[in-house]
């Protein structure tokens, strides 16, 4: 569904994608991983069209998205950070990305929004909200329009363990729909039930992109993070020699 | 376009700053009309406000607002949307937001006490200046990606345009006081949308008077209707300008 190729992109003298390439297939869960600074955020919003690469093209289901912009239909993006305009309601921004994506209310995928019981709270206004409530509203947003392909930022910090837990569970079953899901995550425990494939970047570059049982084989331990942690200690280790 | 439009725009006339904004221009001009003795020379006290305080005015807060959104402007280009589609709704809701506070806090007073071609001139000059300096500030923001720096930018085109340009053409003025130089001074005014806001309405107010033969040619140029048909030309080139500059910045940047 997503096809990288050769992506190049460079912010001053710094390279912070080089030459990446990545084929990402039908569905499942796939965890970018990578130490801060290595290009992780870049490349999703290289795919959303936020940032423009330098060299390189990426194709979404078959199509370059070099000034195109329908293709974001397809897509759910939850950012790292949610901030919304002060002085709109919950229920306005509702309004106003349903009217954009030319949606109805009826056709929406309203069931995280049942959960984190967010119509109690329409009226409030954005400014007003914590950071963990604007998280849950970026969450809502990302799946509120059935997307084939979901990129999710950093989804679970600021958010508390039953909204956590939430979270995990629409994933897993939006996973089960038949739905591609690129997440990024510093906190590593939170995947474990998720993962399918993991993707690991270095410096602006693909260090392996392989499915998580490989991986587990490979390092020979069971929970992700300590396979990760594996990974880059052994690099770490083979550089000081 | 016009679905962003709508909730740009009810978001900033929801701003405190833009209230605020509102209530101290509708206090000033009803205060001036009421302290002077007749509604020309409240005018052109007021005339200071719209040339100074306005530039600023729209100039620093459009650049803010442009900031401070744009995690939501993120958030809308991750949307199907065009880019252009996005700047086009943000700069017009500015625009139609700061004019709409500007229409009511100098308008009402202007229709009670002046309701004539005078009036309706200082309004649409108004307007004019808010459109320009909006698109200023726009270009400020979407060239640099540091908060302080924009506004740093957009407040010194305000200072070059109110303070800096004028020191400027007074210096060419006394430095070439020998030659004939009244009628470069029509394109001199052109070079900068406050100067030309400020002769239209003080032609208007029959002010020429005072600034000598520079005044008559003036007169002549701005009162007559391709004066006026090109001098409202001029203030649109001082909006579109910017405009391109920022929207051909922001077709490619990254957010």
């Amino acid at each position: 569904m997503i096809k990288v190729e050769n992506l190049t992109k460079k912010f001053g003298k710094l390279t912070v994608l080089d030459d990446v390439n990545l084929h990402l297939t039908g569905r499942g869960c796939i965890s970018l991983i990578g130490p801060n600074a290595s290009g992780k955020t870049t490349l999703i919003k290289s795919v959303l069209g936020l940032v423009v690469p330098d060299s390189g093209r990426i194709l979404i289901k078959g199509s370059d998205i070099q000034g195109d912009w329908k293709y974001r239909k397809d897509i759910g993006y939850m950012p790292q950070i949610g901030r919304y305009p002060d002085n709109m309601t919950i229920g306005q921004l509702f309004k106003m990305l349903i009217d954009i994506r030319q949606s109805t209310w009826e056709q929406c995928d309203k069931e995280l929004m049942d959960l984190f019981e967010i119509d109690k709270i329409r009226t409030k206004r954005l400014g007003t909200l914590s950071g963990g409530t604007r998280q849950k509203i970026s969450a809502v947003l990302a799946f509120l329009f059935n997307p084939d392909i979901l990129i999710l930022d950093e989804p679970t910090a600021g958010l508390d363990p039953v909204a956590c837990e939430i979270l995990k569970e629409k994933m897993i079953l939006e996973i089960q729909r038949g739905k591609l899901i690129l997440i990024t995550s510093h906190v590593l425990s939170d995947l474990d039930e998720l993962v399918s494939e993991v993707i690991f970047l270095q410096d602006g570059k693909i260090n392996f992109h392989k499915s998580f049982d490989q991986l587990r084989k490979d390092t020979g331990e069971e929970r992700l993070s300590r396979a990760i942690a594996k990974v880059m200690g052994y690099k770490g280790h083979a550089q000081n020699i | 376009m016009l679905k962003i439009f709508k909730y740009v725009f009810l978001d900033i006339i929801r701003n405190k700053i833009v209230l605020l904004y509102t209530l101290a221009l509708l206090i000033i001009s009803l205060s001036m009309f009421n302290i002077s003795e007749s509604p020309e020379k409240a005018i052109i006290s007021l005339l200071n406000i719209e040339l100074i305080v306005l530039p600023l005015i729209c100039g620093v807060f459009s650049t803010i607002y442009v900031y401070n959104s744009s995690e939501f402007i993120e958030l809308l280009v991750a949307q199907p949307l065009r880019r252009v589609a996005i700047f086009r709704s943000i700069l017009f809701g500015l625009v139609a937001a700061l004019s709409f506070a500007f229409l009511i806090g100098l308008g009402i007073p202007l229709l009670i006490y002046s309701p004539d071609s005078t009036g309706f001139i200082f309004l649409l000059s108004g307007v004019a200046l808010t459109a320009c300096f909006t698109a200023f500030a726009l270009v400020a923001a979407v060239y640099t990606k540091d908060k302080a720096k924009g506004i740093g930018v957009t407040i010194l085109l305000w200072f070059y345009f109110t303070l800096i340009y004028d020191g400027l053409v007074l210096f060419i003025l006394f430095q070439f006081g020998d030659y004939p130089l009244e009628k470069y001074m029509i394109g001199l005014s052109c070079m900068n949308p406050i100067d030309l806001v400020r002769i239209l309405l003080l032609l208007k107010i029959d002010s020429a008077a005072i600034m000598g033969y520079t005044g008559a040619i003036f007169k002549d140029f701005f009162g007559s209707g391709m004066g006026t048909i090109i001098s409202g030309s001029v203030l649109l080139f001082w909006f579109v300008l910017p405009a391109w500059l920022a929207i051909r910045k922001f077709r490619r940047k990254d957010l």
